[in-house]
Order: structure tokens, then sequence, then C-alpha cells
């Protein structure tokens, strides 16, 4: 990036450090990497230490701080993408392309890699190229991906067909099935003073669904009666629960309801502005929500006196991520939207006083504000009508995995797990079925019956079911290879822990496990449930800890011997040398026991 | 407003704002910990000071003293736990004690220490952390760096230099200096910052001064971490 | 009363660890009261015999420490490791960062010798209980005669050792 250019971007940006993030999202667009010169003019733009604009390029995986290519092609490498031949698919593309898996090809045009789910698990396999979305991957798809990165194309002449996403809305009910006038639910909410529609929100009982469950009643009236002028709304669209999509399809589908919850949201608490924080891997949808964005402010909806309400005053940005889970937890999304790396904040104090720099912030999911708004159009008490006592609504089901009809599903809250499982033709006998993605519930087919809300199983909306011809210890190990790359670091449990954990479990795949390394894992599990700073690390143990309590015979037979074997490969430790000396002779073999 | 609060079965006092690992502290009571530094705000990372406070677990050097909350912390199990993560910061560097200068005076050894931990448990990563030799007076082994940033929060707050910060993510992440060429030579540190005194562990060490005190007089030769207050080891 | 059968193996290690439990003094005499020494460099005996108790001073460096280290595990009941090298691999896996063939090349040259009399080495240094179940741990660089003699003595009167301030150390 010439300096020219480079200032170009602080000046677009008000050489504001609070933007950090989305400036170093376009040097990487840009120039296909951030390299040490331009971290260090950026750090000098923007007054800011050089080593904390380091790292920050350094913490999030769509940035590249080493040369990566003018092609930077990422597979998902999500348990469900594999089940679906992603690593053959991958191989086979790396081959193509003449590029050993991971590294840069030698004249610099193209690397191959992995990353987490990014969220196509229901249009399996799928990979980003530069940051955009490929679905339905076949050999053929890849095929056509080598010949375009072959003949130097540029992106934008791609086949449009090659990154089109679909939307498999197979069960809609009250928000996928809405037909909704951008700004209906805020006139709706206008007409309500911000105490009534508090009123409201708490007659509808409206929970949070981004997984937790929290009020959303309680936290907006908390963010309201917090001390200050300025407040802040922002929309949760970090969606990186592996198999999780279903704020992919409201954004697409729904999101004019999406931004009309925002800012039914902005008038309840008093906010003045608000960010839609979009993970960086939906960079598909970004210009469509620019676009709805012009739109709104155009028709009044967004800006100065919104619908002509004076005083009412509410904008939205969009930010985008550039590839970490754990900015999905709502302190750590703030630290992200701040320009910062994200770590989650200590707490308290809590976002509801002290969010977004530090001021009164409400951080909801993206089907929490789709909720709202139907919540602000038909009343609170239609709402609760939907679902259980104390979960209701609808919850749209983001199904992947072996079944006939994956896609999405919206069901009342309360549904039945065989319900779900019958509505998208998963044949019997399931092997078992995660609810909630791998930080939620590993279920054995003796708990069919459970039912999928608050009560019973909360869950962000992932519904990924195995088959019986699925090995669960590749799941378990998939899982915990996840939560070792997205850990962020920051606490000793987790970010140690997970890696060790992988290490345990990718042994008892690879058929040396003993005992020995099942007691290891289970007390990684317990220390990192116990004592991490964050949900990332509190449930990252989850899977192994469900497999052993709910699926014992299958960590039995993969056990090796029973009590005891070597961490490593005795006879493969000796290769080097072995190699280097020629020798071959019985003592420079040893055996496993 | 004061208050009192219980630690183990008997009562620690505070004031307004304290958290329950200053309070304990301030009474005199040890509990096991790292990051904490009475000059810095509380971190909350190492997580060594993790304890029960009304069946749940928190770490004490962020949790807010409150009046009549009853605080586990010498049991059996916080001390496994507490091993465990000295295990996994052992496991995640390269340390090794009879070379380091750190050695008798550190405090990731002396927690070891009072905690017993005999055995490392948990495979070892052996990370590859080239040494930086650069400056003319300070020397970084980042082998033994424990990740706790006082290093960061001192040079951020008290010497107004940010000369250090963490870079990478997970399992990767790693002290960096502020300069592009990496090098420590290339930053403004001084050997009278106060960064370069923080460090817990034989991370930031002044050139020339190694193994100057004898075996037996070293710190926490003298008196282990856990020790009542006028008896401990001050680093 | 019978006594008990003592073996001791010296792998990758200095021979400190050996050397501090000699620094046991004239509590060696309590000591050979009460044990019998089996196979150690402190003896002549070629080949272990069974054991109440091993210990093991170093790690794994290559092809024959292990195979001396299986033959003691197979050996004895109850199996110490003794000093950081045992535990931790110590001094010897300060070179686990580096390429093994590298080291080999940079030690001999082009010629690297393939002697079968010669130990070839492992990749990595590994502790030892990477390798072998390890029943108890006594740290230390080496751990000192006080240590040890304290560890040896509630073992031999059937206590779980246990090591305060003084007697636990990393260096
Ligand atoms: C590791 C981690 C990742 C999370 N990821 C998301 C996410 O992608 N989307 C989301 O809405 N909430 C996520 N959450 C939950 C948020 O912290 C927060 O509770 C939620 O955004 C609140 O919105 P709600 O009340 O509408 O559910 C995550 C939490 C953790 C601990
Ligand atoms: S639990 Fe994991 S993700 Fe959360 S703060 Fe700790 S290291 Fe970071
Ligand atoms: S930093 Fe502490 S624990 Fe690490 S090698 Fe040095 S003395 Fe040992
Ligand atoms: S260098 Fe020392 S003070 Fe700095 S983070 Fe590492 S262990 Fe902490």
């Amino acid at each position: 990036m010439s300096p020219a250019e480079l200032s170009q971007l602080l000046h677009r940006h008000h050489g504001d450090p609070n933007r950090l993030l989305q400036m170093l999202r376009e040097v990487q667009a840009a120039a296909g990497w951030v390299s040490p010169e331009v971290i260090t003019e950026l750090a000098k733009g923007l007054t800011l230490p050089r080593a904390r604009v380091e790292g920050v390029a350094t913490f999030y995986t769509l940035l590249a701080t080493r040369p990566r290519g003018e092609y930077q092609v990422l597979f998902a490498d999500n348990i469900i993408e594999r089940f679906h031949g992603s690593v053959a698919l991958r191989e086979r593309l790396c081959a193509a392309l003449g590029v050993a898996p991971g590294a840069l090809r030698p004249d610099g045009r193209v690397s191959v890699g992995t990353t987490s789910c990014i969220g196509l698990s229901d249009q399996p396999a799928s990979l980003l190229v530069n940051g955009l979305a490929i679905a339905r991957l076949t050999v053929e798809r890849v095929d056509a991906i080598a010949a375009l990165i072959g003949q130097r194309a540029p992106l934008d002449q791609w086949p449009a067909e090659l990154f089109h996403v679909d939307e498999p809305i197979r069960r809609a009910g009250l928000l996928l099935g809405a037909h909704l006038e951008p700004g209906a639910a805020v006139r709706a909410a206008l007409a309500r003073s911000s105490e009534a529609l508090l009123e409201e929100l708490k007659r509808s009982k409206l929970r949070g669904r981004g997984g937790a469950g929290f009020s959303t009643h309680d936290k907006w009236r908390a963010a309201r009666d917090a001390p200050g002028p300025t407040r802040f709304v922002v929309c949760n669209a970090d969606e990186g629960e592996p198999g999780t999509f279903k704020d992919r399809t409201l954004l697409r589908r729904q999101l004019d309801a999406v931004l009309d919850g925002m800012t039914v949201a902005a008038h309840a608490i008093g906010a003045q502005r608000g960010f839609i924080y979009l993970r960086g891997e939906y960079l598909f949808i970004a210009p469509a929500i620019e676009a709805a964005l012009a739109a709104r402010r155009a028709a009044h909806l967004l800006g100065r006196d919104v619908l002509g309400r004076t005083g009412f005053d509410f904008d939205l940005e969009l930010h985008l991520g550039a590839g970490a889970y754990v900015c999905g937890e709502e302190s750590a999304l703030l630290e992200s939207l701040e320009g910062r790396r994200g770590i989650p904040r200590r707490r308290p104090p809590y976002p509801v006083t002290h969010g977004y720099l530090q001021r009164p912030t409400v951080v909801n999911n993206v089907e929490t504000f789709a909720s709202v708004a139907h919540v602000a159009l038909a009343g609170g008490a239609r709402f609760a009508e939907l679902g259980t006592e104390r979960s209701t609504g609808t919850r749209v089901h983001s199904v992947s995995g072996d079944c006939a009809r994956p896609g999405l599903y919206e069901l009342p809250m309360g549904a039945s797990v065989r319900e779900l499982l019958d509505a998208c033709g998963a044949e019997a006998p399931i092997q078992a079925v995660q609810v909630g993605g791998p930080s939620r519930t590993l279920l054995s087919p003796r708990e069919l019956d459970r039912a999928l809300c608050f009560e019973d199983l909360p869950s962000a909306g992932a519904f990924m079911v195995f088959g019986p011809q699925r090995d669960l210890l590749e799941v378990v190990a998939s899982f915990a290879r996840f939560f070792a790359h997205e850990s962020c670091g920051f606490c000793t449990p987790c970010r140690v822990g997970t890696t060790q954990l992988q290490g345990a479990v990718d042994a008892l795949v690879g058929g040396r496990g003993t005992r020995r390394d099942v007691r290891h894992a289970l007390r990684l599990c317990a220390l990192m449930r116990d004592a991490s700073h964050c949900g990332l690390g509190t449930t990252a143990g989850r899977p192994f800890m469900q497999l052993y309590e709910k699926f014992k015979p299958t960590i039995e037979r993969s056990l090796s011997s029973l009590e005891f074997r070597p961490t490593f490969d005795l006879d493969e430790a000796l290769a080097p040398a072995r190699a280097l000396t020629g020798r071959d002779d019985e003592r420079a073999h040893l055996e496993d026991p | 407003m004061k208050g009192t609060f219980t630690l183990d079965g008997s009562e620690v006092p505070f004031h307004e704002g304290q958290t329950v690992l200053e309070a304990a502290r301030d009474a005199g009571r040890y509990i096991p910990h790292l990051c904490a530094h009475p000059e810095f705000e509380p971190h909350g990372s190492c997580r060594v000071c993790t304890v029960k406070a009304e069946g749940r677990m928190a770490a004490a050097c962020t949790l807010p003293a409150r009046e009549g909350l009853a605080v586990e912390s010498a049991t059996d199990e916080l001390r496994e736990l507490r091993r465990g993560l000295v295990q996994l910061l052992f496991v995640e560097g390269n340390h090794f004690c009879p070379s380091c200068e750190k050695s008798g005076d550190c405090q990731l050894q002396a927690v070891g220490y009072a905690l017993e931990v005999r055995s490392l448990h948990f495979p070892q990563l052996f990370p590859d952390r080239p040494l930086d030799a650069s400056h003319p007076d300070v020397l970084l082994d980042f082998n033994r760096c424990i990740l706790c940033e006082l290093c960061v929060r001192a040079s951020a707050e008290v010497d107004h230099k940010s000369v250090f910060a963490l870079g990478g993510r997970g399992i990767d992440k790693h002290l960096i200096v502020n300069a592009e060429s990496g090098r420590l030579a290339d930053t403004s540190l001084s050997v009278t910052d106060t960064a370069v005194g923080v460090c817990p562990v034989g991370v930031i060490l002044k050139k020339g001064r190694g193994f100057t005190v004898p075996l037996g007089q070293r710190t926490y030769d003298r008196a282990p971490i856990d020790a009542p207050p006028e008896k401990a080891g001050k680093p | 009363m019978k006594k008990l059968k003592v073996a001791t193996a010296s792998l990758a290690g200095c021979f400190g660890c050996h050397m501090s439990l000699l620094d046991i003094d004239e509590r060696l005499f309590t000591l050979l009261e009460k044990v019998e020494l089996d196979r150690s460099p402190l003896t002549d005996f070629k080949q272990f015999g069974p054991c109440d108790l091993g210990l093991v001073e170093g790690g794994l460096c290559n092809a024959e420490n292990v195979e001396v280290l299986r033959e003691l595990r197979r050996h004895c009941k109850v199996l110490v490791a003794v000093g950081a090298c045992a535990i931790n691999g110590g001094l010897p896996a300060q070179r686990n960062h580096l390429d093994v063939r590298e080291c080999l090349t940079s030690v001999y040259g082009r010629t690297v010798p393939d002697d079968p009399e010669l130990p070839l080495p492992l990749d990595r240094v590994h502790a030892i209980n990477d390798v072998v179940k390890v029943d108890y741990f006594l740290p230390g660089c080496p751990p000192s005669a006080e240590a040890l003699w304290h560890f040896l003595d509630d073992f031999l009167n059937g206590r779980t050792p246990h090591l305060g301030h003084g007697l636990i150390s990393y260096d």
C-alpha cells in the first residue's frame, strides 16, 4: 500500500483508533496482507503504540501478517464439512494448484488453509476465497476454482453463480414468514412511550437468542436506567458457533425486521448510535446491509429526527469482524468494536452500564432484534402466546448433518428434538444430536423427547444430526480443535487447556489413547470449566465430558492398551537419526510395548 | 462502606471497592496468585487465585468483596485446581530452573512449591522462542513468559512507553515489543523502567546481574511465598 | 525384616542425582540396613532383578535410555523420577526446538557415525513419564540429600512422602 493510499484510508476513517480493525480489514483486502511497514504507518497515523496495532493485526484469523498470496483460500474445517469430504476437496485443490496445505506457493500466487465453521453447514463443503464464501463444493466446483486461480482471473470476474449462497428455509414461522414494511415496527414503537414499550417487552417475556437467554426487558431497562447521556445499541451478528447459520438467513431475508428491532431498542433505551457487528466470514452480506442502511436513511428511518420524531436521532454503522469466535462474547465484541484484540472484559461492570466506550450499551442477537420487531408490532401478549411458559416466541434452528433436508426451521419454543428430526428427514437410527453447537449439549438417542427451549435445552440455534456411520470421537476431536483455534489466549486454563485437550483427544482418535489420556482429558475439562474467564473456556470441555458420560463405549473402544502407552511414537522418534546414519539394525528401532 | 466476609471460615475485613484478593492481602491472608500485583488494576488472567464463593468458582482478584460472602480457598479441591493451572503454565513454556537467573526469586516456582507441584502431569509443548539480547542492559528470555501482562501494564501505565504488548491468539499468544524490527534495542526501554522490575518470572532480566545471591539466601529460600506476611519472601 | 530391593538408573542425566544420594552421608548406613541395592551405577549387577523401588535419574535422549527405563519399569513395583531431567527432560531437552539432524551434523560434520553400538538419538528429549508410568516425582537439580533422605525415610516407613518448604525445589 502506498503512503497516499494509507493516508486516504486514515482520512476515510477520521483517524479514529476505534476503527482500527476496519482499517486493517481494508488493508488486508487491498494488499492481501498487513505488512510490518503498514502497521508502523497506521500506528503513527493513529498515534497508537505500534505494538498495540501489531497485537490487533495478529489476533484475527482473516488478517494475514505474512504474505498469503493473491488468492487466499480457507476451507471451513467444521465437522459437518469434513463429513462432506472437505479434506479430500482441499487436498484436490492443493494438488491442482501445486501448493502444500497451509503454505504459500513459492510464486506467491496462492495459499490454501483452513478456518473454523463459516456458517454454511447447510450447504457443505464451503470455503472462503479472499474472504468471500463459496458453498456446495464438489469436485467440479473445486476444479473450476483451481482453473480460475490458474488463469489468474480477478475475483470479480469469477462466475457469480460460484458465490451464490442458498437460504433453504424449510419451515417459516413468525419471523421467517413475515412480510414487514421497513419501519413498520419503528412506527408502532413510536406510538408508545419508551416506558410503555418496555412494559410491552416485559409482557412478551422475550429472552435473548444468543444463547444465554437473558431477559431482554431486564437488559434494556438496566441500560436505560444507567446514568449518562450517551447510549448504544449493538447487534451481535458474529454467529460463530459451529453449525449455526440462522442469523445469516435473518440478515438476508428479514433484514428490515432486524434493523427495525434495533431502532426500537434505541427508542426504548434512548440510544443515539448503534452497530451491527457482522462476522467477517459474512462479507458477502455486507453490501446488502450497507444498501439497506442507505435506504433507511433516505426514508428517515435512520438519522436525525427518525420518522419526524423531534429529538429521536439514531444511526447505525456496520462493523465487520475478522475471524474470531470469541468476539461473539459480548464484551469481547465491544473490545473488537473499539478496535482492539477481542479479549472478554472483566465483569462486573457489565455492558448495560459500561459497554461501548464505557457507556451503557445493549448487545443483542440478530434473532432477538427480529423478535423485538414483532413484539413492537403485535404487542407482548401476542408474542407470549407462542412457545412455553418461560420461553416465549419461536426459535430458528440451523439444521445440518445427516438428514434429508438441512436448512432453516422455525418452530415455536419448546418443540421436541424428535419433532425437528422428523421435520428435517433424519432417518433412524440416530446416533447423536448436537444441540446448540459444541458449547452446548450432545444428546444420545435416549434424549430425543427433550424440549428445545431455555428450560431444557438452551441453544443458539445449531442442530447437528449424526447418523450411525459417524465416529463421535472424530466429532469431539473437531470440536476440541475448534476451541483450541478460537481460544483468545487471555487466561491460562483455556489458552493451554484447549491445546492440551486437543492433544489428548487426537491421541484417542488415532488409536494411541490410553486411560491416562482419558484421565488427563477429564481433568482438563474440569479445570477449564472451573477456572476459565469466559464462556468459551468454561464450555470448551463439554463435548468430551458429555461423550464420556453418554457414550462411554465409544471411548472404551478407542483405547489402545488399558493403562499405559508412550505419549509419542517411539520408533517414529528415531526416524530422523536413522535416516541420517543410514542405520536399520535392530538397535536402531524401538517397538511399542 | 466497610464490611467483613469469611475466608475459609475466618473473618476478613474489607472496604468499599476492594476485591477478595486485596482484602485478604491486607489482612495478611495468602491466596496464591501470579498476575495480580498491588500496584496494578486486577487482571484475572492466570486464574491461580481461583476461589469458591457460595458454591461458585471465581478469581479472587476480580471478585468484589461483599458483606457476609463465604469464600473457600485452602481446600483440597482448590489446591488441586491451582496445581493444574501451574502445571499448564510450566508445560506451555520452557522452564529450566537450574539455568534460570530468576530461580529462587521466581513467583511461578514459589507458587509451585507452595502447592507442592512435583510433576508436570501434562505433555510439554516445547515452543521455539528465541531470546532477545539486543538491548544493552536488558535481556528477554521469552521461554519463561507466563503472559501475565504485568510488564505490559507497567510500561503503559507507569512508564508511559508501551514497550510491551501481546500478539497472536490462543496458544500462539506471545509477548511483543514496540518496534518494527521486533528487537528490544529498538524500543525506548530503559533499564530503570518499572516494567523491567515487575516480571514475576525470569523473562525480563537485567544484564550482568545474574546469580549474585547465593543459594539458600534467595527470596523464597528464606521463606515460602505463603508464609505469614512478616516472614514471607518479598520479590 | 526383609530388606527392600532398590535399583537405580542414570539415563540422560549428569549423575548429580546419584551424587546427591551419596550425600546423605552417615544416613547411608541406616539406609543400607534396610535396603539392598540391585542393578545400579553404584553396583556391579548387569541385569535388573525384581525390585521394590526404582530410582531414575535423567531423561530420555536415545534408544538405549528408553530400553533401560523399560527394563527397570518391568522389574520394580514403585518407580520414582528423580531430578529435573527425569521429570521434564532437563538440560538435554534444551535441544528440543532444534532439528535432531542439525544437532548431529553440527557435531559430527558430514559423516555421522553409523556404528550399531552407538545409541540412536530420539528426535526430542522426553521426560520419563512420557514412556512409562511413574509413581512419584522428586524434583530438584539435583534434589537435595535432605529431600532424598526424607523421601526414602517416608517410603521405607510406609508414609506418603510429602515435601515441604526447603525440600521441594526445581533447581
Ligand atoms: C464464546 C462466546 C461466543 C458467543 N457468540 C455469540 C454469537 O455469535 N452471537 C450472539 O448473539 N451471542 C453470542 N454469545 C452470547 C453473547 O455474549 C451475548 O450473551 C448475546 O449476544 C446477548 O444477546 P441476547 O441477549 O440477545 O442473547 C457468545 C458468548 C460466548 C461466551
Ligand atoms: S476462557 Fe478462553 S476465550 Fe475466554 S478469556 Fe479465557 S482464554 Fe480467552
Ligand atoms: S522463570 Fe521461574 S519457573 Fe521458569 S525457569 Fe525461571 S525460575 Fe524456573
Ligand atoms: S515478560 Fe514477565 S511480566 Fe511480561 S507478560 Fe511475560 S511473565 Fe508477565
